[in-house]
């Protein structure tokens, strides 16, 4: 049976995980779970991931869940390229500081950045104080200094000359509040020639796939009541 | 000049790099970042991690940061015993699971016990609402339902028969309300649990690694120098 992977490209790690399996020719198929339409709470979809998250991954019986995890997953299993988690220990202990340091800084501003921008007055028809978003868009520019200057520096990908799994995980973080229409490169400039790298070795086409549902994200439609009701809470949780 | 780790006990990833080298017998020099005392601030610190945060490794002229990148770097270069991370393609991905799922699930939020019952009234001089703690709280026994219910199940170790990271990196963060004399181990599979993982590391070294922590509640705050006092104050602000 076929590698089935439950995603949304509304969210980042998802776009993460589209990515690197279209790009190494994983074949998979694809289950879209609306997270706007709250269907990764339903019982069906419990069943593939209680904690009722995407993204998920289910290998015959095998489950799982941790967009990192499911990288490192399939990484080993379908033997890619050596660039994306390099067996020098060096550089792939780089890569493992990335995926580690990325989960409670810069995913979670990205994260608070769209929400507060966008999907809170856009989706949920939420007001969000000016104090509040301007204090998330400044903790968001923390972050995107301390990729700039910390992993980024003079190299041409977080890691070294080559292209790896922690550039892939930042590059679909930042797509977040582009997607939300936050001037992301104001005053990083290594970030932007960072990003136009990254997208023309993941290929133009690919990358705008991955990345359709985030840049249309401005036009979601108002949620329901009842299903605002019921993602209310996971919301506020999520973006803490 | 050998493996040198930046380290305070009192940091949950600290104690879980620390067990797991001393535990594997990998030689390093224990180089004491005092958190009560700013060192992390201090301007030969800010060199080695500009982050600020403890754990560090320094392997010549490597530099490192994060505990998960830390712990599979020693795993890797020390090579050791294969339980800890084993090489089997399901039992390495629930490792790596539960690394990525704890950052925000487990550290975090026991981590607030801690400052919500201990440092936040010491330091501060301010009552946290009972609300708060209650939030807290649940969001803590929520969180150890999961851990049950999802990663430790029935077996004896999160992987099965052995104790891997997975097991060493959760307990130590559990342990981390022990500073403010709270104690989560409250059903009878997580005690169990509890024992086996501290068995298998060896008691003494765990009290050892457990030491500052646990004395924690008898420590004389009124020794705090003021200025790491408004630096501990700003930071736990946004948690009362």
């Amino acid at each position: 049976m076929v590698l089935e992977l439950y995603l949304d490209l509304l969210s980042q790690p998802c776009r993460a995980i589209y990515i690197f399996a279209k790009k190494n020719g994983i074949p998979f198929q694809m289950h879209t779970v609306d997270l706007r339409k709250g269907e990764h709470l339903s019982d069906a979809f419990a069943q593939v991931n209680p904690v009722k998250k995407v993204p998920a991954m289910k290998d015959n019986d095998f489950t799982l869940s941790e967009s990192v995890a499911i990288l490192l997953y399939l990484t080993h299993k379908y033997k890619v390229p050596d660039h994306w988690y390099p067996q020098d220990l060096q550089a792939r202990a780089r890569v493992d500081e990335y995926l580690a340091w990325q989960h409670t800084t810069l995913r979670r501003s990205c994260l608070r950045a769209l929400w507060h921008k966008v999907m809170f007055p856009v989706f949920l028809g939420e007001q969000v104080p000016s104090e509040t978003l301007a204090a998330t868009l400044a903790e968001l520019d923390v972050n995107l200094r301390v990729l700039e200057d910390k992993f980024l520096q003079d190299k041409a990908f977080l890691v070294g000359p080559h292209i790896s799994l922690a550039d892939l995980v930042a590059i679909t973080e930042v797509m977040h509040p582009i997607g939300g229409g936050c001037p992301v490169f104001e005053g990083h400039p290594k970030l932007a020639a960072w990003y136009h790298r990254v997208e023309t070795v993941v290929g133009k086409e690919l990358f705008r796939e991955a990345n359709e549902v985030i840049l249309k994200v401005k036009d979601s439609a108002p949620v329901n009541l009842i299903i605002k009701q019921k993602v209310m809470p996971r919301v506020l949780a999520m973006i803490q | 000049m050998g493996l040198e780790l930046y380290m305070d006990l009192l940091s949950a990833p600290c104690r879980a790099v620390y067990i797991f080298a001393k535990k594997n017998g990998i030689p390093f020099d224990f180089q004491f970042v005092d958190l009560l005392k700013g060192h992390h601030h201090s301007k030969e610190y800010v060199e080695i991690n500009p982050l600020r945060k403890v754990p560090s490794l320094r392997d010549g002229k490597f530099i490192l940061c994060e505990s998960v990148a830390i712990l599979y770097y020693l795993c890797r270069k020390y090579s050791a015993p294969s339980h800890w991370y084993p090489p089997d393609l399901h039992m390495r991905a629930r490792v790596d699971e539960f690394m990525a799922w704890q950052h925000t699930a487990i550290q975090l939020p026991m981590n607030k016990i801690l400052w919500i019952k201990l440092l936040i009234p010491t330091i501060t001089g301010e009552e946290v609402p009972a609300e708060k703690m209650e939030q807290a709280m649940d969001e803590v026994k929520r969180n150890l339902q999961q851990f049950e219910e999802k990663f430790l199940q029935d077996k004896m170790f999160i992987t099965g028969d052995h104790i891997s990271l997975a097991d060493l990196v959760a307990l130590v963060e559990m342990m981390q309300p022990m500073g403010s004399d709270h104690n989560v181990f409250n059903s009878a599979k997580l005690a169990e649990w509890r024992m086996r993982v501290e068995l298998a590391i060896g008691s003494a070294l765990f009290w050892e690694a457990h030491d500052r922590l646990v004395k924690l509640p008898s420590w004389d705050f009124s020794t705090l120098d003021p200025t790491i006092k408004i630096r501990m104050s700003e930071f736990l602000k946004k948690y009362k």
